[in-house]
């Protein structure tokens, strides 16, 4: 469907799967389809006939300076915002909004101190925070809140109160929660801003083996490509109500990104790490000036 | 002071206060948590004086107090529920509606001929003014309060930590954070008649504040919030009939009595090792 054709056609990438992934997430349908999908706040155009096909497993990172629309992308494929135009299908259908199937990592947002929750509480609400009704546990919650906190890596804190916790350590609970359902998708905010190198280490390694261990497909929102560089398949980039779609390589260039600011941008690398100079100050604020109809960087 | 035989009596005669003030202590400790959670001290302080608002004008105009309390209550927390999503825009409707509220409970007092008590009670509570069949109405609408709150204890609990995930999990989060408000404001409906509309906080917020110094537990915080509250306002009342001073000043200086004992078990327990309970 989306994929340009041509040289630039995006295989999906082999992985070595477990026995747990179904065939059903293996036969190479996409977890999510963004088809022509365009919105926009009065005047201004975030983006426009925006087509992005994400396939089980793979790692796509959306960056972008601020309010170029990253997580107004995430909000609409949470079902949160409606589109101008065009369609967002989740496994062939239109998303809608609390859908399980979609896990959602948040901006590390420190829980205060004092908050009446232990670690294993918040995994839990991952797991049963939406129902309604007596708060009485229920058979096997305990086990499967054990076996997530294991699988981030909370085992040895996970009775301590939340709020007692590190930044990083909030983190992984986060992840925690989020893989409750076992979701086909995972949709990430900044999950690694204002967490030291380390912990974003550990961060973006627990997302990335997830999804090379069940096939989960990611969708990365970040401001800084560095620490998942080595992970991701592909970059959506959003700039100017323009977006480029591609492999890390073909769109972090100066040319690319260049076409896309509308003024020069450079793109240097240094021991593995990208490092993109000259994104024009007004980019955060003014976009009227652009032809938000043209989209010269996409499949160009 | 009084003699024992007197205080017995006494007892028989405010055996209904003691229970709705028992009801009231534990159900005010448990909405507590949710309003330390959800950062709304403020938030019960404004709809309590809407609240006071509307149980003057039921003075005035010679109907159920206790219905006219409700009335300004659930008004006043619709509102903030709202047009207060955010806490900025929470504190400045608040702001506006508090003065707004007293303003009008005093002009409707100013008004009325009755008894200068009966004025007074509103502001600073005295359960003793509040007859039988009203007692059952504020543990009726406590008990309501109390299984609805049980009801919804996990989406709100995660909506109070956390609304964007909570949101993104299929949690409502408007309908669960509209449903709060109208707990709230039945709560504090019943609290203005008790302790009354400038108190309230000492039995809806106090209790779950103390009990958050010295515990992170979900389970063990409710638990102790609850019963902090129950003390208070129990303890309360039985001192207050033994002396001729009112109710609430007992019930606030227990309240804050216990919240000052947490805190310093607060630092003590996490200077030493930390208890992880």
């Amino acid at each position: 469907m989306t994929a340009p054709a041509g040289p630039r056609a995006h295989e999906h990438p082999v992985r070595v799967l477990d026995g747990r992934v179904d065939d059903e997430r293996r036969d190479g349908t996409d977890v999510l389809r963004l088809e022509r999908a365009s919105l926009g706040f009065g005047e201004r155009t975030l983006w426009s006939g925006l087509d992005l096909a994400v396939k089980p497993g793979e790692f796509v990172a959306v960056l972008g300076p601020n309010g170029s629309g990253k997580t107004s992308l995430l909000k609409t494929v949470l079902g949160q915002q409606p589109l101008d135009s065009g369609r967002v299908l989740l496994e062939g259908a239109p998303v809608r909004r609390g859908d399980r199937r979609s896990g959602y990592i948040p901006q590390q947002k420190l829980v205060p101190p004092g908050t009446p929750l232990r670690a294993r509480d918040l995994v839990a609400l991952g797991v049963n925070g939406h129902r309604f009704g007596l708060p009485l546990p229920r058979r096997g919650e305990r086990e499967r809140v054990d076996e997530l906190l294991a699988s981030v890596g909370a085992t040895s804190y996970a009775d301590r109160p939340v709020g007692s916790l590190s930044g990083g350590e909030q983190q992984r609970l986060r992840v925690g929660q989020a893989l409750a359902d076992d979701p086909v998708l995972l949709l990430c905010d900044e999950p690694l801003l204002s967490l030291d190198l380390a912990h974003q280490r550990g961060v973006s390694e627990l997302i990335d083996r997830r999804r090379r261990e069940h096939d989960t497909a990611v969708l990365f929102v970040t401001h800084d490509i560095n620490p998942i560089l080595d992970k991701v398949d592909r970059i959506l980039y959003l700039a100017g109500g323009r977006f480029r779609e591609g492999t890390p390589d073909e769109v972090l260039h100066g040319d690319v990104l260049s076409g896309l600011y509308g003024s020069p941008v450079d793109v240097f690398r240094s021991h593995g790490r990208v490092v993109v100079v000259g994104v024009p100050e007004a980019e955060t604020h003014a976009h009227d000036h652009h032809h938000p109809d043209e989209h010269p960087g996409i499949h160009a | 002071m009084i003699d024992l035989d007197t205080y017995v009596q006494l007892l028989g005669l405010v055996q209904n206060s003691i229970i709705a003030g028992a009801v009231l202590g534990l159900v005010g400790g448990l909405v507590g948590v949710f309003v330390m959670q959800r950062d709304m001290a403020f938030a019960v302080h404004g709809i309590s004086e809407l609240s006071f608002a509307g149980a003057a004008a039921a003075l005035l105009l010679g109907v159920n107090v206790v219905a006219g309390s409700l009335v300004g209550s659930l008004i006043a927390a619709v509102l903030i529920g709202l047009l207060g999503a955010r806490a900025r825009d929470r504190n400045s409707i608040i702001g506006v509606l508090m003065p707004a509220g007293l303003g009008l409970g005093i002009l409707f007092l100013a008004l009325y001929p009755g008894r200068s008590a009966n004025k007074f009670s509103l502001l600073t509570g005295q359960i003793i003014a509040v007859d039988s069949p009203q007692l059952a109405w504020l543990v009726g609408i406590s008990v309501v309060v109390l299984v609805a709150l049980l009801l919804l204890w996990r989406p709100l609990t995660f909506d109070s930590l956390d609304p964007d995930v909570a949101a993104a999990r299929g949690v409502p989060s408007r309908f669960v954070a509209l449903a709060f408000m109208v707990l709230l404001g039945l709560i504090v409906a019943v609290s203005v008649q008790i302790i009354g509309a400038l108190l309230v906080m000492a039995l809806l917020v106090t209790p779950a504040a103390a009990a958050l110094r010295v515990s992170a537990s979900p389970v063990l915080v409710p638990v102790l919030a609850s019963v902090f509250g129950l003390f208070s306002a129990v303890a309360g009342i039985l001192l207050a009939i033994a002396g001729s001073l009112p109710i609430s000043p007992y019930i606030t200086t227990i309240s804050f009595a216990i919240y000052v004992a947490c805190r310093l078990i607060g630092r003590a327990s996490r200077r030493g090792v930390r208890v992880a309970i």
